[in-house]
């Protein structure tokens, strides 16, 4: 079973919650795949000991043996092809590396060359958890296509024993959520009671449901703000499935980078309940 | 038409009394017109609602028209570096309507433009 952990707004306490769900689960997997600001590792401490690179093709003109014929332009999907009367030009930062120009093209005049896009850490940390990020590098623009090659490595590697994989998705609701949170089998959904925390809420609930994800909504900082968010969930038919407090114990343990089911064992079982809570909603068989 | 003299402004409409489209890439129309008889043909901008490269598409059509100058508010990189690469000169800043257009770039009073003017996706969205 794959859990993916959400939130419209960035802040809410994404990290957080994967990480300490994670610890108090044990024996699984666990996936960063906010790869352009990667920082679960932080918490988790892994002992990386893989990292592999992950790159993409971007087309090569020979124009000696180009002919101008227009075809790569054409079956460019991300128009990253300009065929101009005297020259052909490409402009990698449009490219999405899918090698559909160099198959197309009639006079073999297009090779493919490879560039790094962001790399892989493979490696593990406390509790039995196996840990992979995704680290996209900086001004690469193509975040869906590395965090696609997280969640396939990890289901690659993953042995019969690790029967869940938590997955720490980046903010907002475009495209790298959407590719983070597809395909899991659950969402948690962490939002703020603030107006900003509903407001981006709605958004990720109105995301989840198109893609057809069962989900709850955990509310972190529970005890400032307002009561709109809950009275949204209870409108809305959403379970709130836990509520963290805002308090000087939690906040201090992250100010340390130290998750606050280490510093507070205490915590272990109420995020082991928000996971129980989960299985019970989904229906799949847990040894 | 005689290719000297055969110039490309963007237009929001498409006759000669249109206003001038600030985008290159996601103009409404392209006027291509003979400065001397007036003669034109408007194409109307099928890159207008794409989600990227409007402007390289855009530098395409214009190339397979044999414009030698393009006449339009803003242009980006891409298109930019597209339109350059077959010696298209490109002459931004450019408001009013078409027709009085032609009779400034007439005139030679305006003057072409080394760089782009504006940043890559920046027409995405906007009038």
């Amino acid at each position: 079973m794959i859990i993916s952990v959400a939130s419209g707004k960035g802040g809410t306490g994404k990290t957080t919650v994967a990480v300490n769900l994670a610890l108090s689960i044990g024996n699984i997997q666990f996936l960063d795949c906010d790869v352009e600001e990667p920082n679960a590792h932080i918490f988790l401490n892994p002992k990386i000991e893989k990292i592999e690179s992950f790159e993409i093709l971007h087309p090569i003109i020979d124009e000696s043996k180009c002919n101008l014929c227009g075809k790569c332009g054409k079956i460019c999907e991300f128009h990253a092809i300009a065929v101009m009367p005297k020259k052909v030009i490409i402009f990698e930062e449009l490219c999405h590396g899918c090698g559909g120009c160099a198959l197309i093209c009639p006079q073999k005049a297009i090779t493919e060359k490879s560039k790094e896009l962001g790399i892989i850490r493979i490696g593990r940390c406390i509790n039995d958890i196996e840990f992979l990020d995704g680290v996209l590098n900086l001004g690469q623009a193509h975040a869906s296509p590395l965090i696609r090659q997280v969640k396939k490595t990890a289901a690659q590697i993953k042995n019969k024993n690790q029967q869940i994989t938590i997955i720490d998705a980046p903010p907002g609701t475009s495209c790298p959520v959407i590719n983070t949170v597809k395909e899991t089998d659950f969402c948690i959904l962490v939002t703020e009671p603030t107006p900003f925390g509903l407001n981006d809420l709605i958004l990720a609930v109105e995301t989840v449901k198109k893609l057809n994800i069962p989900f709850c909504v955990v509310i972190n900082r529970f005890d400032i703000g307002d009561n709109k968010v809950e009275k949204y969930c209870k409108d809305e038919n959403i379970p709130i499935l836990m509520k963290i407090p805002f308090s000087k114990e939690i906040a201090l343990s992250y100010s340390e980078g130290i998750p606050i089911v280490e510093k507070y064992p205490e915590y272990k079982k109420i995020f082991y309940d928000l996971f129980e809570n989960i299985i019970k909603r989904v229906n799949v068989n847990i040894q | 038409m005689d290719s000297e003299k055969k110039i490309c402004i963007t237009s929001q409409g498409d006759n000669l009394d249109s206003e001038v489209a600030p985008r290159f890439g996601r103009c409404q129309y392209f006027i291509i017109v003979d400065t001397d008889t007036l003669q034109f043909e408007a194409i109307e901008n099928s890159s207008i609602n794409m989600r990227g490269g409007a402007g390289i598409q855009s530098a395409q059509l214009i190339a397979s028209k044999d414009v030698k100058i393009v006449l339009t508010g803003n242009v980006g990189p891409n298109a930019f570096t597209s339109l350059q690469s077959d010696g298209i000169e490109i002459i931004t800043g450019i408001s009013g309507t078409v027709r009085e257009t032609i009779k400034q770039y007439k005139k030679g009073l305006l003057k072409t433009t080394k760089n782009s003017t504006v940043d890559a996706k920046s027409g995405i969205n906007k009038k």
